[in-house]
């Protein structure tokens, strides 16, 4: 408790990686979702914001590997790895996916990309054998969230529930 | 294309801005009786987190109504109000049921006046710069909601983050003038044309 604790910010798109006393966090996730992996032994966790499932959906050169769903979690394995964490001992919390707004017609398939994201996440994940320890996805709001690698907490904040913490 | 280009294309976009959200002002003022000026609109190419933190950081709690441009154009238009002034714009449409703050998030009959509201103003603004360009221009039905900013927006980059990192950013604020002469913000637009759609205004624009 001697420690002061800083929090490392992860815009839209990001990736960002601390160490305990640390805190990492993302502001308004809606349809993005965040995804954490961390490890409890050296108290080291990383942290990126997804915006699309897919890489394959890109039209841009080149691409940003933290947007999307395959790329970014990679991306933040293969960091966390030359950090020295050790793949068997990383475990993932997940938080956002949200459906924003319904809307019934002109059905563009992008309305439903939250749930899409949290699919994407969860087929990455269990790819590359990584235990998705818990979750809090789905709904209609907006999230804030915060890993605390000291106790592998994340808490999430709402504008209408509240804070919790998972 | 160089950087004088670019300025000049940003400023037939901030024209554009000046058109839709001076006739959404207007609408605005008669509906409420009260004199409501509009800003000149900030027209920007931005990133994605840019733009979050020139909407107030990204977590903000606002009210928003949010309507998609569909037609010759597309895109996705944003009106967004503090919760302070969706819950007083409300106060002034149903006078005789007023809300509180607190109650706005669950308030059914108070988002669906506010749903109206943005109906009412953003057709007044797709319509002037429907116009003004001489390109159809279709709003979706509008949805309300109240949440994070950050998390509201990022629903009108899903189909520009495929192609880019950056979103062009056309921002018009209105504002109220009260007896004080205390200009008291009432609002934003946010206007986020997709990719294909820009080449098209600005070609529309450039040939008037």
């Amino acid at each position: 408790m001697t420690s002061v604790e800083s929090v490392v910010k992860v815009g839209i798109a990001e990736m960002g990686i601390v160490k305990s006393p640390q805190l990492i966090r993302t502001a308004g996730l809606g349809s993005c979702v965040g995804v954490v992996i961390y490890d409890t032994s050296t108290k080291i966790a990383g942290m990126v914001h997804i915006m699309l499932p897919d890489s394959n959906l890109t039209r841009q050169a080149p691409v940003n590997a933290d947007k999307y769903a395959d790329t970014g979690i990679l991306h933040l394995v293969d960091n966390l790895l030359l950090k020295g964490i050790k793949s068997y001992s990383m475990k993932a919390k997940i938080a956002g996916g949200a459906q924003m707004f319904q809307f019934s017609s002109s059905g563009t398939d992008m309305m439903r990309i939250g749930p899409r994201n949290v699919e994407a996440v969860k087929e990455k994940l269990a790819a590359l054998h990584i235990p998705l320890i818990s979750e809090d996805c789905g709904g209609n709001n907006g999230r804030t969230i915060e890993f605390n690698p000291e106790n592998g907490k994340l808490m999430i904040k709402t504008v209408n529930k509240g804070v919790c913490y998972i | 294309m160089n950087n004088e280009d670019k300025l000049n294309e940003l400023d037939l976009l901030k024209e554009l801005g000046n058109i839709g959200a001076g006739n959404a002002a207007t609408a605005l003022s008669q509906l409420l009786n009260k004199e409501i000026h509009m800003n000149v609109p900030l027209a920007k190419i931005v990133s994605f987190n840019e733009m979050m933190d020139l909407m107030g950081g990204s977590d903000r709690p606002v009210a928003a109504v949010f309507l998609r441009m569909e037609g010759e154009l597309s895109g996705s238009l944003f009106f967004v109000l503090s919760l302070d002034d969706a819950t007083k714009l409300i106060n002034q449409l149903i006078p005789d049921k007023k809300i509180s703050v607190e109650e706005l998030p669950s308030h059914e009959l108070g988002l669906s006046a506010l749903q109206e509201l943005g109906n009412i103003i953003s057709a007044h603004y797709l319509t002037a710069l429907s116009e003004c360009i001489g390109l159809a221009v279709t709003p979706s039905v509008p949805q309300v909601t109240i949440d994070m900013v950050g998390a509201i927006v990022v629903t009108g980059l899903l189909e520009i983050c495929q192609v880019s990192d950056h979103s062009i950013f056309i921002d018009t604020e209105l504002t109220e003038t009260t007896d004080n002469q205390i200009e008291k913000t009432k609002g934003h637009f946010f206007l986020i044309p997709y990719p294909d759609s820009f080449e098209k205004i600005l070609a529309a624009l450039g040939e008037k």
